[in-house]
């Protein structure tokens, strides 16, 4: 009796508790995309600002002159955001290759040593950047790639080829290698169980590793400093300097150059097709 | 299409200390069909893995038709391979998946697409190809993973437990199309199951293996009316087991009247016998030489019932005809069917 009763009073809980947690997800999803967000209002604001003098609420008087400077092409920004880009993508394509072997070896392998391996693998995303670029500088000088995109490329793959690999070790965990033995049975040599199977299966994986290392190698401003020496303008070090000038209008016409392409990415890759296969690796969708 | 002999010679496996198989010969005649039984562990496995080239064996030889096949990569093989799992390639539709070896051999995808669609009416799953594999029941999924092993007409056909995630029904429904497929192609082929049931079902022959190697090797009858080892024996199902001594060509066990002539060496034996194998008479009194035991349970079991029997210090399973009535605690007469037991010695074990 008791017994039936608690349970009633907890069918009745699971479907009262059952709106509340829909109700508090939302609320929660609210928050969060809201604190996303409200920096960016100001940034917006700060934008369009043509004179803007405290104490007054709202700028006296709105400008076009921030995001003239963005597509001006006597400015460096255009520039910039040529050279951020081509670097960005050139960091997350190598860091892909060459954390792939890396996540493999620690996600599918169990072997000797293997936990000092992802300790290593770790190890750059402990250890602050900057302390092993500046060791690093001379070896850079030294190969003639200080002052470089080339050196500025290698050098960010520091902080992205552990992310990377780190991303695909735990999907090589999932990765069920049956199906490659399966593919060798079915007459493809190593190289097309490669392109044929194990990259489709592992697509999600790839398309993750490459956006992490696309992110973080977008925001990099240390390193592209210390190896590019001022030769190599990507968009972060324009906003530094434009953040140093005190043009707070060209400052948040840059910052939100700087925040649209990853925002944009991120949301596309939530909604890429190519996810499909996640499932088998047990990433599910990105 | 003519098909192709397999033979094994001393082939072994070991995965750090432990053997895998060992010292394993056998060799399995064109076209047959073959079931490699065992228990889980016991390296049938490792050995279909062998024959498909995706293990290399440490020790021994395969030949293919008498050629040797171990320098071939296990892409360059001409086996088939269906794993417990269908492992279809989630990206790929019905149809790409049945095409997927066409396509690595380089064949134009139109011939590709007619033999993909030949293939699929073939295991019953005509019109399905352009399903995506998610689309799929267990039973059509592992068909599909039969039809891209097939498509390719390999020499020989391996699988490895293929139906054992089905339930009962879809079992026996796959095992009457992999007969049908296998009398249609006659293509030699190896199965690999850990049920002796379904390997009587489904296979010609059976070789059993226990711990890495071979216990017998024959006709599933065999396994029942002669089996080679004791171990292969007790794997059948065999309940009986009377321990005893053998001299002088007699095996004789004490306490049981039980003495039967053997060709085995004097020594510790035992001798075992299947429980639908012995007779229960149940005259009343003691006839010359006749083996009495006592009932001492008796359970329904469906198509027969299942009678305790003690006789000596054995206690004996015998499937007695249901219909004969029986009753606990009566003496009755054992009768060992002539032939239908087996000595085995048991010195030096």
């Amino acid at each position: 009796m008791i017994g039936s009763a608690a349970a009633r009073s907890a069918g009745s809980g699971t479907a009262g508790s059952g709106t509340a947690r829909t109700a508090g997800r939302r609320f929660g999803v609210v928050v969060l995309v809201g604190g996303a967000l409200v920096p960016l209002v100001p940034l917006l604001v700060w934008a369009f600002a043509g004179q803007w003098r405290y104490p007054a609420l709202v700028p006296q008087r709105m400008s076009l002159r921030g995001i003239g400077l963005l597509t001006d092409p006597r400015s460096e920004i255009p520039k910039a955001l040529l050279t951020s880009t081509l670097i960005a993508v050139s960091v997350a394509v190598l860091a892909v290759v060459i954390g792939y072997p890396a996540g493999r070896a620690v996600g599918l392998y169990r072997f000797r040593g293997r936990r000092a391996v992802q300790f290593l693998l770790l190890a750059p995303v402990i250890v602050p950047g900057l302390a092993s670029a500046v060791g690093l500088q001379v070896f850079f000088i030294r190969y003639g790639l200080a002052d470089s995109a080339t050196g500025v490329v290698l050098v960010q793959l520091i902080p992205t080829v552990p992310y990377a690999a780190t991303v695909m070790a735990a999907a090589f965990a999932n990765l069920d290698t049956d199906y490659e033995r399966q593919a060798r049975a079915l007459g493809a040599d190593p190289l097309r169980v490669l392109l044929f199977v194990t990259l489709p299966l592992m697509r999600p994986a790839l398309l993750l590793a490459g956006l992490f290392a696309f992110l973080i190698s977008w925001s990099e401003y240390v390193l592209t400093l210390l190896i590019g020496g001022g030769q190599v303008t990507t968009l972060p070090l324009l906003l530094f300097a434009a953040i140093s000038s005190s043009d707070t209008t060209a400052a948040a016409a840059l910052a939100l150059l700087v925040i649209g392409p990853p925002l944009l990415l991120v949301l596309i890759s939530g909604r890429l097709p190519a996810t499909r296969s996640g499932a088998v690796i047990g990433l599910g969708r990105l | 299409m003519t098909a192709t002999a397999i033979t094994l010679t001393g082939l072994g496996k070991s995965f750090g200390m432990t053997d895998a198989v060992q010292d394993l010969s056998l060799e399995l005649a064109a076209g047959s069909f073959t079931a490699l039984l065992g228990p889980s562990g016991c390296g049938k496995s490792t050995t279909l893995s062998m024959l498909a080239g995706l293990t290399a064996p440490d020790r021994g030889d395969i030949h293919f038709d008498g050629a040797s096949i171990l320098d071939l990569p296990a892409e360059r093989r001409p086996v088939g391979l269906v794993f417990q799992k269908p492992l279809l390639f989630p990206h790929l539709t019905v149809a790409d998946n049945v095409g997927f070896g066409l396509r690595m051999r380089g064949m134009r995808s139109r011939d590709r697409a007619r033999r993909v669609a030949e293939m699929l009416d073939r295991v019953q799953l005509g019109g399905l190809g352009e399903r995506r594999v998610g689309e799929l029941s267990g039973g059509q999924e592992q068909r599909v993973a039969l039809a891209r092993a097939l498509v390719l007409e390999p020499d020989v056909l391996l699988l490895d437990e293929p139906f054992s995630q089905l339930d009962t029904t879809l079992r026996a429904q796959m095992r009457a199309l992999l007969r049908r497929l296998h009398v249609d192609s006659g293509i030699t082929t190896v199965f690999v199951t850990h049920d002796q049931g379904e390997a009587v079902e489904v296979a010609d022959t059976i070789a059993l293996m226990l711990a890495g190697t071979l216990a017998g090797h024959g006709t599933p009858e065999s396994f029942y009316t002669r089996p080679e080892t004791l171990a292969g024996a007790r794997f059948f199902g065999v309940t009986n087991e009377i321990t005893g001594r053998t001299r002088h060509g007699r095996f004789s066990a004490p306490g049981t009247a039980i003495d039967v002539s053997t060709d085995l060496p004097d020594g510790d034996a035992v001798l075992v016998i299947r429980p639908e194998m012995i007779q229960l008479e149940a005259q009343a009194g003691v006839v010359d030489g006749r083996r009495i035991g006592r009932v001492v349970g008796a359970r329904f079991a469906g198509t027969h019932v299942s009678v305790d029997v003690e006789l000596g210090h054995h206690r004996l399973r015998v499937h007695h005809p249901a219909g004969r009535p029986i009753t606990i605690g009566q003496s009755i007469g054992v009768d060992l069917r002539q032939g239908a037991y087996t000595v085995f010695t048991t010195t030096g074990r």
